[in-house]
C-alpha cells in the first residue's frame, strides 16, 4: 500500500519538475529529490525489516507446531507404550494398624442375652496390632457391567473376599443391578466399609443382629425414583451365607432384603436421609456355642425363621454446605428382631428340640462434630433390649434357664467417644475411649489409638 | 383398580422424559451459569456445589444421587476435580445418559489446555491433579472455548432445540467477546501485580491478566496454610514483595488475614464462581466484579 504511494507522490513531482524549470529552484528540486530518495530508502527498509520479522515470525510458529506435534508424538508413543497396562483396573490399598488396651480379656467377649452372630464381633487383640488390610480393584468390564474385587488380607495370613461383584453401568430409568458378594444396602452403616467408619468399631446392634455387617452372596436390583427428593427402594436375594443366615446346603435363597431410602437437602446447609430396611433369613441349625448348667460347654442349633426391622436416619450439618471446616454429622439407627423357631439344645449330645421365640431389639445414636480442619470428635451411645425369650424346653422344665446362660436377659450398653485428627484426605489417626457392658455384669475400659491410611485411587466420598 | 393405578403411574413414568426442558446437573455454578445462558428456559437446571463450597470436598449426598437419576446431561469441570464424588454419582444412579463417554457426560476441562500439569504424581507434594490445574473457570477466553462445546453437546443431547441452542450461544459469544476485550482494557493495569495466593485457585485468572502469584499461603495445594510456611513467605516479602494476598470465596479468611496484617498489605477475597459474593450473580456481573476488587485493592 505505501509504495504505490510513494510512487504516485515521487512521480507527481517528478512531473511538475519542468514546469518549473527555473535556476533558483533547481536546488530546492534536487534537495526534495533526495529527501524522497531517502523516504523510499527508509520505508522500504522498514518494509524489509517488517518482512523479515513476519518471516522469523512465521518460521517460530512453525518451528512450535513441530514442537507441539512431536511432543504429540512422543506423548502417543508412551500412550502406546503403555497399551499393555492401559485397561488395568483401578487400584487401591487401606492400611489399618492399631493398639488397645482393654481391661478384660477380650476372648470372654460375649453380647449378653442374645444369641451369638458368630462375627468378628469383639473387640480385637491387645497391645499393637496390624488391623486388615484390604486391596480394592475396580474397572469397567465392558459397556454393561463393571466389576469390584475387595480382597481383605488378615494380619495373620490369609485373604478374604470381602466384596467381589459385578454392577450394571447405567442401566437407565433408575435401575441397578449387582451380583456377587457385597454389603447389603439395608440401613446405614452396613454397607460402609470399616475404614470409612466414624468409630474404630461397629455399633452393638450391628453386632448383635448382623454378626457386624451383612455381606451375602447374591443379587440386588435398586431403583431411584425420578423425584427431586432422592427416594431409592431396593431387594435383595442371597444365600444367607452369614448371621442371621447360617449358610445351608441347599438350592434356591434363603435370605431376603427390602429396603428404602429417602433423602434431602434443606437450605444449603443441611442434609438429611431416612430409611427402612427388612431383613429375613430361614437359617437352618444355626450354632452357637453355650455353657450348661454344669459350666461345661455345649453347642445349640436354631432352626426357623428371623425376621429383622431396621430404621435409620443420619442429618449433616455445614456452614454454607462445605464440610472443609466445620461440619457435624447425626446418626441414628433402630433394629427390631423376631425369631420364631426350633431350638435344639446340646445338639452333639443329648440334641433335645424346643420351640423357640424371640422378640429383641437395639438401637445406636452417634453424633460427630468437626470442630475444626482435620479434628474431629464423636460420640456414640449403644443399647440392646433383651426384649422377651420364651425358650420351650424351660417352659415345659425339662431344662432350667442356666443350660441357656447366655440367654439370661441382660440389656448390653457401649459408651463411646472419639477424637480423630486427618492430616490429609488420605490419612487419620483416631483415639477412642469405651465403656463396654456388652458382658452380663462386667465393664470393659477400652483405650485404642488407631491410622488408617489410604493409598492409590481417590476414595470415593460416599454420603 | 390396581390396573388403573399401574397405568396412571406409567403414564407419570412416560410423560417426564417428554417434558420440553432437559435437566442439567452442573457441578459447578459457573457451568450452570454458563448452561443457562445457552439454553435459557430449555433448560432446569441443578447446582451441585456453590462458590462457598471446596468443590474437591463434596459429598455424593442424596439430592445430589436424585438429580444424577434425572440428568440427561451432567456439565462438570473435569480433571479429576469432581474424582471423589461424580464416580459415585453416575455409577450408583441407575442412569445411562450421563456415563463418562456417553454423549450426556461433559467435561469442561477437555475443551482447554490445562496450566500446571505437574511433572511429579506424588502425593507427598500435596493434593495434586494429575492432568493439571482444573479451575479453568477463572480465564473468559476459556469460558468462550467451554461455551462453543457446551452448545455443540446440548444440541447432540436434544436435537430438537439444536438450532435454539445454536442461536443462544452465538449471541453469548458475541457479547462475551465484546466483554473480554472490554475487561483486557480494563484490567490493563494489573500487569505485573504480585500477589500471594490461599490456594492456586486463580492461576488462569492470572495467566490471561499477567498477574504474578509470587507464593501460595498452603505449603502444598490442599493443604491448610501453615504458620511456619507462611513466616517463609513472610521473609520472602523482603525481597520479592506480594502487593495483595488472594483467597478464593470458599477459604478460611483467617490465614490470608493473618498474613496480611504482618505484611502489611491488603487481604481481598475473589468469588470463586458465580455466587462467590453478592455482586456475582451470573458469568459477566461475576467478572466484572472480579476485576473491580482486583483494581480497587490494587489502587488502579
Amino acid at each position: 500500500m505505501q509504495r504505490p504511494v510513494i510512487g504516485l507522490v515521487a512521480a507527481a513531482l517528478a512531473c511538475s519538475v519542468p514546469f518549473a524549470a527555473r535556476a533558483d529552484t533547481r536546488d530546492e528540486i534536487a534537495q526534495i529529490r533526495t529527501q524522497i530518495e531517502q523516504m523510499k530508502r527508509d520505508y522500504e527498509s522498514r518494509i524489509d525489516a517488517l518482512e523479515k520479522r513476519l518471516a522469523a515470525a512465521e518460521a517460530d510458529a512453525g518451528k512450535a507446531q513441530k514442537q507441539a506435534d512431536q511432543a504429540q508424538t512422543a506423548a502417543k508413543s508412551v500412550a502406546q507404550q503403555q497399551r499393555g497396562n492401559a485397561f488395568n483396573p483401578a487400584i487401591s490399598l487401606i492400611l489399618q494398624g492399631r493398639y488397645a488396651n482393654l481391661s478384660q480379656d477380650p476372648d470372654t467377649y460375649r453380647i449378653g442375652g442374645f444369641i451369638p452372630s458368630g462375627g468378628e464381633v469383639g473387640p480385637g487383640k491387645r497391645g499393637l496390632s496390624l488391623a486388615e488390610s484390604e486391596l480394592v480393584f475396580s474397572a469397567n468390564a465392558d459397556p454393561y457391567f463393571s466389576g469390584t474385587l475387595i480382597a481383605s488380607l488378615a494380619p495373620d495370613g490369609g485373604v478374604d473376599v470381602e466384596n467381589g461383584y459385578l454392577q450394571t453401568i447405567g442401566l437407565s430409568h433408575g435401575w441397578t443391578l449387582k451380583a456377587g458378594r457385597f454389603f447389603s444396602k439395608i440401613g446405614y452403616l452396613n454397607e460402609q466399609h470399616q475404614h470409612a467408619w466414624d468409630f474404630i468399631d461397629t455399633p452393638l446392634p450391628y453386632r448383635a443382629f448382623l454378626g457386624g455387617q451383612l455381606g451375602d452372596d447374591g443379587v440386588q436390583a435398586k431403583w431411584i425414583a425420578p423425584t427431586d427428593v432422592l427416594v431409592e427402594v431396593g431387594a435383595e436375594a442371597g444365600r444367607g451365607r452369614s448371621f442371621p443366615g447360617s449358610d445351608p446346603n441347599k438350592n434356591g435363597t434363603s435370605l431376603g432384603t427390602l429396603f428404602g431410602h429417602v433423602g434431602g437437602d434443606v437450605g444449603v446447609s443441611h442434609s438429611w436421609r431416612a430409611g427402612l430396611s427388612y431383613v429375613q433369613a430361614a437359617p437352618d441349625g444355626r450354632a452357637y456355642d453355650d455353657l450348661d448348667s454344669g459350666g461345661s460347654g455345649v453347642t445349640n442349633a436354631f432352626t426357623g425363621h428371623s425376621k429383622l426391622w431396621l430404621a435409620d436416619f443420619v442429618w449433616k450439618w455445614a456452614p454454607n454446605g462445605d464440610p472443609t471446616r466445620r461440619n457435624f454429622k447425626l446418626q441414628g439407627e433402630y433394629f427390631q428382631r423376631k425369631e420364631d423357631g426350633t431350638l435344639t439344645y446340646d445338639t452333639l449330645g443329648a440334641a433335645l428340640p424346643g420351640a423357640y421365640a424371640s422378640r429383641q431389639s437395639g438401637w445406636y445414636g452417634q453424633a460427630v462434630y468437626q470442630f475444626m480442619p482435620r479434628w474431629r470428635a464423636g460420640l456414640r451411645y449403644d443399647r440392646l433390649s433383651p426384649g422377651t425369650v420364651d425358650i420351650g424346653q424351660v417352659q415345659t422344665g425339662a431344662l432350667t434357664a442356666a443350660d441357656f446362660p447366655i440367654l439370661q436377659p441382660y440389656a448390653p450398653t457401649l459408651q463411646t467417644a472419639m477424637i480423630d485428627w486427618s492430616p490429609s484426605e488420605f490419612s487419620r489417626w483416631r483415639l477412642q475411649f469405651a465403656r463396654d457392658k456388652s458382658r452380663p455384669d462386667l465393664t470393659d475400659d477400652q483405650i485404642f489409638l488407631q491410622y488408617i491410611l489410604s493409598l492409590g485411587t481417590h476414595g470415593a466420598h460416599t454420603w | 383398580m390396581k390396573t388403573r393405578i399401574l397405568l396412571f403411574l406409567i403414564s407419570v413414568l412416560a410423560a417426564a422424559p417428554a417434558a420440553a426442558a432437559i435437566n442439567v446437573l452442573a457441578c459447578e455454578p459457573e457451568w450452570g451459569a454458563l448452561t443457562r445462558e445457552i439454553a435459557g428456559d430449555r433448560a432446569k437446571v441443578y447446582e451441585a456445589s456453590t462458590a462457598l463450597q471446596d468443590v474437591h470436598h463434596i459429598q455424593a449426598r442424596p439430592s445430589l444421587m436424585a438429580a444424577a437419576r434425572r440428568a440427561d446431561i451432567v456439565v462438570c469441570t473435569g480433571a479429576e476435580l469432581e474424582v471423589g464424588w461424580l464416580p459415585v454419582l453416575t455409577s450408583e444412579s441407575g442412569n445411562g445418559r450421563i456415563q463418562p463417554g456417553a454423549p450426556g457426560y461433559f467435561e469442561a476441562a477437555r475443551q482447554v489446555s490445562l496450566l500446571e500439569i505437574p511433572t511429579q504424581l506424588d502425593r507427598s507434594r500435596g493434593d495434586v491433579h494429575p492432568q493439571g490445574n482444573p479451575h479453568i473457570q477463572t480465564d473468559p477466553r476459556n469460558i468462550a472455548r467451554v461455551a462453543a462445546a457446551l452448545a455443540d453437546r446440548l444440541a447432540q443431547v436434544d436435537p430438537p432445540n439444536a438450532a435454539w441452542y445454536r442461536e443462544r450461544h452465538r449471541s453469548f459469544d458475541q457479547r462475551w467477546q465484546q466483554a473480554i476485550a472490554r475487561w483486557q482494557r480494563e484490567a490493563a493495569p494489573l500487569k505485573g501485580l504480585k500477589v500471594v495466593v490461599h490456594h492456586q485457585a486463580f492461576t488462569y485468572l492470572f495467566a490471561w491478566l499477567g498477574i504474578d502469584a509470587v507464593g501460595a499461603l498452603e505449603p502444598l495445594p490442599g493443604v491448610d496454610p501453615t504458620i511456619a510456611h507462611m513466616s517463609e513467605l513472610l521473609e520472602a516479602q523482603k525481597t520479592n514483595p506480594a502487593k495483595l494476598v488472594v483467597r478464593a470465596s470458599y477459604n478460611d479468611p483467617r490465614a490470608a488475614e493473618w498474613f496480611a496484617g504482618r505484611a502489611g498489605i491488603p487481604a481481598i477475597m475473589l468469588p470463586f464462581s458465580v455466587g462467590g459474593d453478592d455482586a456475582s450473580k451470573d458469568l459477566f456481573s461475576w467478572y466484572d466484579d472480579m476485576l473491580s476488587i482486583l483494581l480497587k485493592a490494587a489502587g488502579k
